[in-house]
């Protein structure tokens, strides 16, 4: 399969994971991924580990997040590497940066300039908090978008802190609906051969991802709670949530009563009727958490699933891993970093009944940087 | 132009995470054509979440389909299906998010598709993947994030596993999909060929959990480990979490731990140098912290600590959130018709040559536009 954007060049002057993670997506998808770092340190990621796992000079999670690019490294702040980018963006098709608002200008990378140069690039803005506003200039960073922006009042349990997501949902969100812009753009500019500025941050992404919770609550203007126990989404009704059983747990979701107490048989249950399962949903899950305790995973499983509910085992990756479905999914891949095989997961879309796959790893820093000079020059 | 602009998308998708694919596509400027079954049409509609309902429609229905047209068909039907065939000819992209088996049942599948309209973007999203033991499962999004092993990340290491409290697997997929589609639509334009664009729900949390799953796949399968106070990360050190201070609640991202001491007053961690125990010895800072950030109010703490540029937050909910201009500042609201009543609801997060994509068009009623979709098709 030829690779569908094969011949787009992408300058990626980002760190960490929101820009880097839309061009690692770009880059399975063909784009030709150049990361323009500082020399010296390069993406700041490349310091920050995981674990304290480490691959060469740069961490596991560097690699894993950087994999299939290429790394030019410049001094912006010297003018021949400066004209050495300009003359790099005269070839490229996409800018992605995600620098606090002010940088890319005080290098003179900013739209207005960049757009001189090249009229049809299409440049992309990554920030925390939008350009405007007192929180422009606060640190972009995950856990903190997700505290501002009201999601830790969804997970847990109603009497639990404010719980973040443990993945860095913002960063990721983020990334990757830069790359429906980015995608959305290009499109566009070979119909009308039309640059285009985009502009996304953290915060806003965040803000789309709670679009149920917050249409709700303009309309009610009640905040939402978390149920007390067992909480799964703080807008739905018993029984939906995650329940303990005699050897592990299981997730129930969306059912009715009824149909569910033909399974459970349980006296208690009876007293409630399907209009009451949003309302005294606490009770009804207090109900629930006892009963599920009495048999194990497996037996709730098959006696569920014999009725048709929707209920499934909760796994850790080791046992997901042992699933028919997870290896039919050929979700793998690997790439060679010195003499050491690493493992990491491919791209989720398959276009074709083809994977996107690729072995090439992260680069080192500024390791292109000659070869790109030769480039230019011929 | 709009982004999007003269893209016709037929969306037989139902719930959320084909519909949120083509609510993306709709604000970039695509038309979008949700066909819908009589009487109960997509199920969303009555799905009523937390009894709130808009014209006797679910909210989420509401907020999900705005800027969509409805044309009601019964696949099942041999003089619809005909008519749903004629309206593929004419589109650019198809979606649907039936389990595997259901459009090939109907008539529909890719195959047959394809020799009505080669350049059609065929695009899925399923639960499982077409194979495996799990295939025929509903895709629904707590399950899969039960099975995913995404319920170990969040919460601290002592509560039952936590799901993420958002339809967040509905929403990467959507997401994933929509970034196929259009990958798939910009080879089109050189290759003239359509193409059958695939996500799952489980390939999406998969991808979303890449980072900490290539670190399982390489550190000899350990799992991971979330901290007993305050766990913001499994894989990531003290101080990162959210804290319970005098009055209300701080979030501290990474810091280093005796300068964090130095500008709290907090002698305890000044000994905490080697920053491999800042990780290694979580708990035991978390829980010094956890005590010491008691003692003020969030808003004393930020006052010592955002001057010294820590990266640190207040944790807001709703009613806060609103009344802060650093929210206001986004214009993140906006009102969409229903009949002649508004929705308040929030726009696209993508902002595009300096505007903001905003639509004042709800969601459509049930059919509200068969007659004129045939009208304008000619069928």
């Amino acid at each position: 399969m030829q690779l569908p954007l094969k011949g787009v060049t992408i300058l990626e002057f980002c760190q960490y994971l929101s820009g880097p993670v839309a061009g690692l997506r770009l880059a399975d998808f063909g784009a030709r991924v150049i990361k323009i770092e500082q020399p010296v340190k390069g993406d700041s990621c490349r310091q920050l580990a995981i674990k304290n796992f480490w691959l060469d000079e740069s961490s596991l999670l560097f690699h894993t997040i950087n994999r299939n690019k290429e790394s030019v490294a410049v001094n912006l702040k010297n003018s021949d590497d400066i004209t050495f980018i300009k003359k790099l963006i005269l070839k490229a098709d996409v800018i992605l940066h995600n620098f606090r608002p002010g940088v890319m200008e005080k290098w003179g990378l900013d739209y207005a300039s960049v757009k001189k140069i090249n009229p049809g690039i299409v440049y992309t803005e990554i920030s925390g908090y939008g350009k405007k506003g007192p929180w422009k200039n606060k640190p972009g960073q995950d856990l903190l978008t997700q505290s501002i922006s009201g999601l830790t009042n969804s997970s847990g349990n109603n009497n639990d802190y404010p719980i973040p997501f443990g993945l860095a949902i913002g960063d990721y969100l983020c990334g990757n609906q830069a790359v429906q812009a980015i995608l959305a753009a290009l499109i566009r500019r070979h119909k009308t051969g039309q640059g285009s500025l985009l502009e996304l941050s953290l915060l806003e992404s965040l803000l789309d991802f709670q679009f149920e919770f917050f249409t709700t609550y303009f309309q009610t203007n009640q905040q939402p709670k978390r149920s007390e126990f067992n909480n799964g989404h703080s807008l739905l009704s018993a029984p939906y949530g995650i329940y303990k059983t005699l050897d592990s747990y299981i997730a129930v979701a969306m059912m009715p009563l009824e149909k569910l107490n033909k399974v459970l048989q349980n006296k208690e249950l009876e007293k409630y009727n399907e209009s009451e399962t949003f309302k005294k949903r606490d009770e009804i899950k207090s109900v629930l958490a006892k009963c599920f305790l009495t048999a194990d995973t497996n037996t709730w499983l098959q006696k569920m699933h014999e009725h048709d509910l929707w209920v499934m085992p909760v796994l850790n990756w080791e046992e997901l891993i042992q699933t028919s479905t997870y290896q039919r999914l050929n979700m793998e891949q690997e790439f060679v970093v010195g003499n050491k095989k690493i493992k990491t997961t491919r791209c989720p879309i398959r276009i074709n009944k083809q994977y996107f796959l690729s072995t090439i790893p992260a680069p080192k820093l500024g390791e292109h940087t000659e070869k790109l000079k030769k480039e230019l020059e011929k | 132009m709009k982004l999007l602009e003269d893209l016709l998308i037929v969306d037989f998708s139902q719930f959320l995470s084909g519909p949120s694919a083509s609510l993306r596509l709709a604000d970039m400027g695509a038309r979008v054509i949700k066909i819908e079954r009589p009487v109960t049409g997509d199920i969303c509609r009555s799905l009523y979440v937390s009894d709130v309902k808009v014209n006797g429609e679910s909210t989420i229905f509401h907020a999900i389909n705005r800027n969509k047209e409805s044309y009601q068909a019964d696949i099942k039907n041999p003089h619809d299906l005909n008519e749903i065939k004629k309206l593929i000819k004419k589109a650019d992209v198809l979606i649907h998010n039936f389990r595997p088996g259901v459009m090939e049942r109907n008539g529909l599948s890719y195959d047959i598709v394809k020799a009505l309209n080669p350049k059609l973007i065929y695009a899925s999203i399923n639960g499982y993947g077409d194979e495996g033991g799990w295939k025929d499962k509903p895709g629904q999004d707590l399950l899969l994030q039960a099975v995913s092993g995404l319920t170990f990340l969040t919460g601290n290491i002592e509560d039952n596993p936590t799901p993420m409290g958002v339809a967040v697997t509905d929403i990467l997929a959507g997401t994933h999909l929509v970034q196929g589609i259009l990958t798939a639509l910009f080879s089109r334009i050189t290759t003239g060929e359509g193409a059958l664009v695939e996500v799952s729900m489980l390939e999406s949390l998969l991808d979303f959990q890449f980072e900490v799953l290539t670190c399982f796949y390489n550190d000899g399968h350990a799992l991971p480990q979330r901290s007993a106070v305050s766990n913001g990360h499994a894989y990531i050190g003290a101080p990162y979490g959210i804290y319970k201070s005098a009055e209300g609640y701080l979030a501290l991202a990474m810091v280093d731990i005796p300068s964090l001491g130095r500008l709290l007053e907090c002698d305890a961690l000044l000994s905490y140098t080697n920053p491999s125990d800042w990780f290694d010895k979580r708990d035991k800072i978390k829980v010094i912290l956890k005590d010491h950030l008691s003692l003020k109010s969030t808003h004393e703490w930020l006052a010592i600590l955002e001057p010294a540029d820590i990266w640190c937050a207040e944790v807001f909910d709703y009613d806060k959130l609103m009344k802060q201009d650093g929210y206001k500042v986004l214009e993140m609201e906006q009102d969409v018709s229903i009949g002649n009543q508004f929705l308040k609801t929030t726009r696209c997060p993508i902002r595009v040559d300096g505007q903001i994509l905003k639509s004042a068009k709800g969601a459509p009623s049930l059919g509200e536009h068969t007659i004129s979709i045939q009208k304008e098709f000619d069928f």
